[in-house]
């Protein structure tokens, strides 16, 4: 499904990305934790292709050279990101906007387009997941929503477009417990074989909800070490210093997962 | 192994907004009646004659341009331009009808294969729409529609020329109302040369049973356009009124300088929309037109309501500030706008909101949109005189730059002779923002859509306000001026 390795990417001269080696095997859901400015975003914003990064290394995706596709051509050839700070679009209506985004995609791959009534019936039936009503999808694109608001939608937008590869950035960064709750059982329905997905997260509380197959510790650009589900209880306990410095010893076979 | 990607932004591709062929770049040969280069009185003359014009309308253009002879070209506004040869413009031009035009039927087939081309045909207008279109080909109107069910309710829509003949009264008495032919340089010009226009009467009571439409078109070469529109609602009438136009290519500067002039009486409403689609000009500035435009409304009776929406994104620049004059007790003026240069347009446009009477109100929506190297300036006057007492102003400037060369910039003028006046301004400039590109994209929408979808959504607020199918063929307008700005 997706294989990374050796992948660099530096901004201005500042190297934040510094080998990183991780593969993900379908439907697989591996967690990255680590510290703030250790890099994980920075993994997400290079796989969905932002510009700005000059990057090396290869990142294979479906046999394909994920690199060097344009946004767009990642996103119809399955991948997808929940972003950390869904940004907002004044005066574009969130159905419509969604409705675009799929139909789009649907054009990309040669598949016929939803009218307005077939979406509006697949999106009702996609929001019971993340407990939205009506009156989200008439009102423009994250403009005023709340912070746990961003998040649900994040959600449902991934339920519409049903991608192969979901990235989560910190999707559970300013959720209460109950926001947060309905996020994670949104996400685990939409859970199964065909997709696999990568947690990024500061926190092990998420991982009581999104129970990941795998978990990477990120620091410093790399990964440094990887662990089943039991590894983020570890990390809650001692913290990411404390992993760095037990693991020095072990870098060298950190990354690959399996 | 990796392609690399460098962090040049999405302005590489923005730039390519500015080398947009202009869709509808075309000349139709019409055979036309053309004046010799030049203005001197002789001209106003030929032209007044031509026209089988009354004395006092004569005199009324000899003043004018005696006076404009007195006036030089205001500098003020933040645009660039090479200086105008005002002799070197050829102030009167006709196309020459085959007959006189009595159905769309007998209106010049080359004509009409124009407005087909700018997919607006007379015919398709008439049956499916019911909008009545008043033709403008140059300076002469060719044809006019819906005249009889018109006149069935009193409504009169003509051009200016045939109003001067058939109600040379309401003409004389309304005629430099708003817009005296002193008023500013190009107004003055306007007066002093205008050729014709459109002429619309609502009488006592009447809510007009169709919204009245003019395509205007710059169509001879080198041919200053000087048309004027009079609207006037009486008591308790309501017109919502349609402009719209486009333009062939020419490679040397068109001057234009219309003169709009609006009144409503006691209770009386005018909607007044714009979609400006003239030739802009190519990738480095060169031809395009030049839109100096006078546009004022007058709420001269109490509880009258004037609205100005706009949508231009053509010209090279623009320079206009349709205004209302709200002089009686209660009366409204709004202005919505949306204005986008691109390329090496430029524009200084807003609006000019003038209290006089009681309780008015006014509201000012400026939506500007920047790309390539174009530049935007927002231009407004709230002036509330001492007599306006509980008047209101709202007014909101926004402005979406696209690419790292365009420009906006926001002036607003606010004079409160009175205690009682309450003024609101908001103004704010955004960056198209990259974060909304790369979240668009990564949905799967392609960057151009992207642009497109996310302008729209800037300029909803104005697109609301106008009628349906006007709404529809602004977004795509504003579509098509965007196409090759990315990707």
């Amino acid at each position: 499904m997706l294989k990374i390795e050796e992948l660099h990417a530096s901004i201005e001269d500042k190297e934040i990305l510094r080998g990183v080696n991780l593969q993900l095997k379908p439907g697989e859901v591996h967690a990255i934790m680590g510290p703030n400015g250790s890099g994980k975003s920075t993994l997400a914003s290079v796989l969905i292709g932002r510009e700005g990064y000059l990057v090396s290394g290869s990142v294979t995706y479906e046999g394909q050279d994920l690199l060097t596709l344009s946004p767009e051509e990642r996103a119809a050839a399955g991948v997808f990101l929940a972003f950390q700070h869904p940004v907002e679009i004044p005066g574009v209506g969130n159905m419509y906007f969604m409705r675009t985004a799929l139909n789009s995609l649907r054009r990309q791959r040669g598949e016929e387009e939803l009218d307005p009534v077939d979406f509006l019936a697949l999106a009702q039936e996609k929001m019971k997941l993340v407990e939205m009503d009506q009156t989200f999808m008439n009102r423009s694109v994250n403009e005023g929503f709340s912070g746990g608001e961003k998040k649900r939608n994040e959600i449902l937008q991934m339920a519409i477009l049903e991608p192969k590869l979901a990235i989560l950035d910190e999707t559970d960064s300013g959720l209460d417990i109950d926001a947060l709750r309905v996020v994670a059982s949104g996400v685990n329905a939409l859970r199964s074989e065909g997709r696999s997905m990568l947690v990024i997260t500061h926190h092990q509380r998420l991982l009581d909800y999104i129970v990941p197959d795998q978990v990477h510790v990120m620091t410093a650009g790399r990964i440094v070490r990887s662990g089943g589900k039991d590894l983020a209880v570890e990390l809650e306990a001692h913290g990411y210093t404390g992993t760095q410095e037990a693991d020095a010893g072990r870098l060298s076979t950190a990354g690959i997962s399996r | 192994m990796s392609a690399p990607t460098t962090s040049t932004g999405i302005s590489d591709e923005v730039r390519e907004l500015a080398n947009q062929e202009y869709q509808y770049g075309f000349v139709t040969d019409l055979e036309t009646d053309v004046a010799p280069r030049g203005l001197n009185e002789d001209i106003i003359r030929l032209i007044s004659s031509k026209k089988n014009e009354p004395d006092w309308l004569l005199e009324w253009r000899l003043r004018a341009y005696r006076h404009w002879t007195t006036l030089t070209a205001p500098t003020w506004q933040h645009v660039t331009y090479g200086p105008v040869d005002y002799q070197d413009i050829i102030y009167y031009a006709a196309p020459k009808p085959k007959k006189r035009v009595e159905s769309m039927d007998e209106v010049d087939p080359e004509l009409r294969e124009m407005f087909d081309k700018l997919g607006i045909s007379l015919g398709e207008q008439e049956r499916l729409s019911g909008v009545a279109v008043d033709a403008i080909v140059d300076s002469v109107s060719v044809a006019t529609t819906f005249k009889d069910k018109l006149a069935e309710v009193g409504v009169i829509f003509c051009s200016f020329s045939e109003a001067v003949q058939e109600h040379p009264d309401l003409v004389r008495q309304y005629l430099g109302s708003v817009v005296p032919y002193n008023d500013n340089f190009f107004a003055c010009l306007n007066a002093a040369v205008f050729t014709d226009g459109s002429f619309c009467y609502i009488p006592k009571g009447v809510r007009c049973p169709m919204e009245l439409s003019t395509y205007f078109r710059i169509n001879a070469a080198d041919t200053g356009q000087f048309e004027r529109t009079l609207i006037i609602a009486e008591e308790g009438a309501y017109v919502s009124y349609l402009e719209g136009c486009t333009a062939p290519v020419r490679d040397t500067n068109q001057l234009h300088a219309a003169v709009v002039e609006l009144v409503a009486l006691n209770d009386a409403q005018i909607k007044y929309s714009t979609v400006q689609n003239w030739y802009p000009g190519d990738a480095d500035g060169n031809g395009g037109v030049y839109n100096f435009v006078t546009k004022r409304g007058m709420a001269s009776g109490r509880n009258a309501k004037i609205s100005w929406t706009q949508v231009e994104t053509g010209s090279s620049i623009t320079w206009k500030y349709p205004g209302v004059v709200l002089k009686g007790d209660n009366s409204v003026g709004e202005f919505y706008s949306v204005a986008l240069t691109a390329r090496r347009q430029q524009a200084d446009t807003g609006s000019k909101m003038v209290h006089i009477g009681k309780n008015t109100k006014s509201t000012i929506i400026s939506k500007a949109i920047s790309a390539g190297h174009g530049q935007n300036t927002y231009r407004g006057l709230v002036d509330m005189r001492h007599s306006a007492v509980g008047a209101r102003n709202f007014t909101q400037c926004d402005s979406l730059l696209i690419g790292k060369d365009s420009g906006a910039h926001t002036l607003p003028y606010i004079e409160v002779k009175n205690q009682t006046g309450q003024v609101e301004h908001e103004a704010s400039t955004s960056k198209i923002g990259e974060e909304q590109l790369l979240y668009c994209r990564q949905r799967g929408i392609p960057e151009e859509e992207a642009v497109s979808m996310i302008v729209n959504g800037f300029c909803r607020e104005v697109f609301k306000m106008l009628p349906m199918e006007f709404a529809v063929e602004a977004q795509k307008l504003l579509t098509v001026s965007l196409e090759g700005s990315v990707g």
